[in-house]
């Protein structure tokens, strides 16, 4: 691979996230609610960020998705196991293409968290009352700006500052711009072929 | 030194440290489908890239094909351009798809076994998060998104951190009307649906040990649910009887070969395990969800405990202390990555054979895949059910996603063989779920409403 074209597949760091927040309460928030299934029959990724939530809006008007004072907001706070269930990634792709540049929550599933840092949507943890304050503080002042600092993991909304976390190795793939890591994993790839041809299952035992 | 499967596999499949601190991991057997691949496809064609190891990869499609008779194109033009789209794509790539008209199609987590591909001390990838289901036979299976499936398409390789592993122990006999089911989803209303977060689950015990690999894919299937990227059971006699002869299983000399290399991958008597976690299996009940998440689930006669606040009450029409036994059901789905095989459809036509699907239910078996569907029906299974007003369908994913037509209206009540009971998942907004076995469904489809299965056992020819 020419150095052109792994220089263009380097993703940009991504050190911190600033902007409104939108929080979104209840624990075990699985991806079908995100994104239910029936908008997955297409061959794109284009459009989903208008069905986010869709059915969880449709029956509740007072859900945060349709609350104009939220419009605009990037941060979206949530609670715990966020993103279980299917690994569709069509729900963090929502999520981002919606507006959204970071997440904060008290806990995430495995392959969400994983899907949403492959395109550059970090999750913060945090425990269960520094979330509970967040999105207090957000519901009373939806203006509010929130900046979540990747390498610290620091949270700050006006006077409050929360401690929050990104794990370890999704953390400094943010910071080093290596969180889409197709170029790395494309690199030294005679290793790759090394260690395939090692395996008894495919030397045919 | 003495070391789990888990670990064994991991390191054998490790090829560097990423200097995100990750492991570049090598994947010996990626499975595609329609879904969650086209996007997969457009960014390799995108940056120019050509599908790594295209005789690793092995495509079917399953998630939005027609239950019905349905000749191409079909009517759902999004469907069509997806089915065309995966078509296209292997035919570029030179990987093998498994259509309609193919021998071998069905559910990618059904024939993955089926055919011998899945085999132990493989790592395993395939967009789609019941590929944990792959662990019944002592591989390592990771469910992953689109991006990840571009990933593992151009490089073979996935970017990943490694997990810890929980021993579940699950000892004992289960008693008549218990199953695998009950038996998985009482591990994760025990362990919660966040309980597996961070860890493979490696399932053992006597109870393990004398299950067939249908009921040990059926417990790993639903590892996920309890938040359990990957369940496995360590390979033994069960599992490699169960691969001998299979199309893409090793075959002859090679196979003993192999046979060698799998009895060594598996975990160590006296290798250490993150956690241990015992279950007695003569103390777990015939299981069924009342709520909106797996992890909510009772013993069937067991009144419901729970907060009154809890949504899952108000969307279910549940109240606390209340049984489930009883709840009317309004439709009935055998089928799915979860209990779409032959076993399971002959335990549940066990039941109905000679009894009639209640007036008011509207009841289906949609087998896991062509081959269980031909061998059903040689063993007449197709005829009991129709007889008793089951309707008989083509093989795919169908009701448990909702993703073709087959999908619930309304507030519907489905029994249902499948994983999830999260809200809208059978493809109605406020449709609802009660996830128990196959014979439990059987049950409930001819009493019109959820009953103990083993009330009507009793009366069953085994």
């Amino acid at each position: 691979m020419s150095e052109s074209q792994l220089s263009s597949l380097n993703s940009q760091a991504i050190l911190s996230v600033s902007g409104r927040g939108l929080p979104v309460r209840g624990n075990d928030i699985d991806t079908d609610r995100i994104m239910p299934a029936r908008f997955l029959v297409s061959v794109s990724f284009e459009g989903l960020e208008r069905h986010v939530f869709e059915d969880d809006r449709v029956a509740d008007p007072a859900h945060p998705f349709n609350d104009p004072r939220y419009a605009g907001a990037s941060i979206l706070i949530v609670n715990a196991n966020f993103g279980c269930g299917s690994s569709r990634e069509h729900a963090p792709q929502g999520i981002a293409r919606a507006g959204f540049r970071a997440v904060i929550g008290e806990s995430f599933s495995e392959i969400f968290q994983g899907n949403a840092a492959v395109i550059g949507l970090p999750c913060f943890v945090a425990d269960r009352e520094a979330v509970n304050q967040l999105q207090t503080l957000v519901e009373r002042t939806p203006e509010i700006t929130i900046t979540a600092d990747i390498g610290s993991g620091a949270v700050t909304a006006g006077s409050l500052r929360l401690e929050a976390s990104v794990p370890r190795a999704l953390r400094d793939a943010f910071v080093s711009g290596q969180w889409n890591p197709t170029a790395m994993l494309l690199d030294r790839f005679e290793e790759v072929k090394a260690v395939a041809s090692r395996l008894p299952y495919i030397r045919g035992f | 030194m003495a070391d789990t499967l888990f670990h064994k596999v991991w390191n054998a499949h490790a090829v560097r440290r990423l200097a995100s601190g990750q492991t570049q991991l090598f994947v010996g057997l990626h499975l595609i489908h329609e879904v969650t691949t086209p996007q997969a496809f457009d960014m390799l064609r995108q940056h120019g890239w050509r599908v790594a190891f295209p005789g690793r990869t092995f495509a079917t499609l399953d998630h939005i094909v027609p239950t019905t008779p349905q000749k191409r194109p079909f009517l759902d033009l999004m469907a069509e351009e997806m089915t065309a789209s995966l078509e296209r794509n292997c035919r570029d790539a030179g990987i093998p798809l498994w259509m309609l008209d193919a021998d071998n199609q069905g559910i990618v987590h059904v024939i993955g076994p089926e055919l011998g591909l899945t085999q132990p001390g493989m790592t395993i990838a395939c967009g789609d998060s019941h590929t944990s289901t792959h662990g019944a036979l002592g591989a390592i299976a990771f469910g992953i998104g689109t991006s990840q499936v571009r990933d593992v398409l151009a490089s073979q390789c996935l970017a990943l951190d490694p997990l810890k592993v929980r021993r579940i122990e699950v000892n004992g006999r289960l008693n008549p009307g218990v199953y695998a089911k009950d038996v998985i989803l009482t591990i994760i209303r025990r362990l919660g649906v966040q309980g597996g977060v961070g860890f493979a689950y490696e399932y053992g015990g006597s109870t393990l040990d004398a299950m067939t690999i249908d009921e040990r894919l059926t417990i790993c299937n639903m590892s996920i649910e309890g938040g359990a990227r990957v369940g496995y059971v360590n390979p033994d006699e069960t599992t490699f009887a169960y691969l001998r002869g299979r199309p893409f299983a090793p075959a002859g000399d090679a196979f003993e070969r192999a046979v060698q290399w799998w009895r060594q991958i598996a975990s160590d008597p006296d290798a250490r395990y993150d956690d241990r976690v015992t279950f007695d299996a003569a103390s777990i009940e015939p299981t069924v969800t009342w709520g909106i998440n797996p992890g909510q689930s009772v013993g069937v006669n067991e009144p419901i405990a729970g907060d009154p606040a809890d949504e899952a009450f108000a969307f279910m029409g549940f109240t606390p202390g209340r049984r489930v036994t009883g709840t009317k059901i309004d439709v009935a789905f055998i089928g799915s990555c979860t209990n779409g095989r032959l076993s399971d459809l002959e335990e549940a036509a066990r039941l109905v054979r000679g009894h009639r699907v209640a007036k008011h239910v509207t009841a289906l078996v949609v087998p896991g895949s062509q081959a269980i569907s031909r061998a059903a029906e040689a063993r007449g299974l197709d005829q009991v059910f129709r007889q008793a007003g089951f309707e008989w369908r083509g093989a795919g994913c169908s009701m448990c996603l909702g993703m073709n037509p087959d999908r619930l209206e309304g507030r519907q009540v489905c029994a249902s063989s499948s994983n999830r009971n999260f809200k809208g998942r059978q493809g109605s907004p406020t449709g609802r779920t009660l996830l128990m076995s196959p014979a439990m469904v059987a049950a409930a489809a001819i009493a019109g409403e959820v009953v103990d299965v083993r009330t009507v056992l009793d009366a069953v020819p085994a």
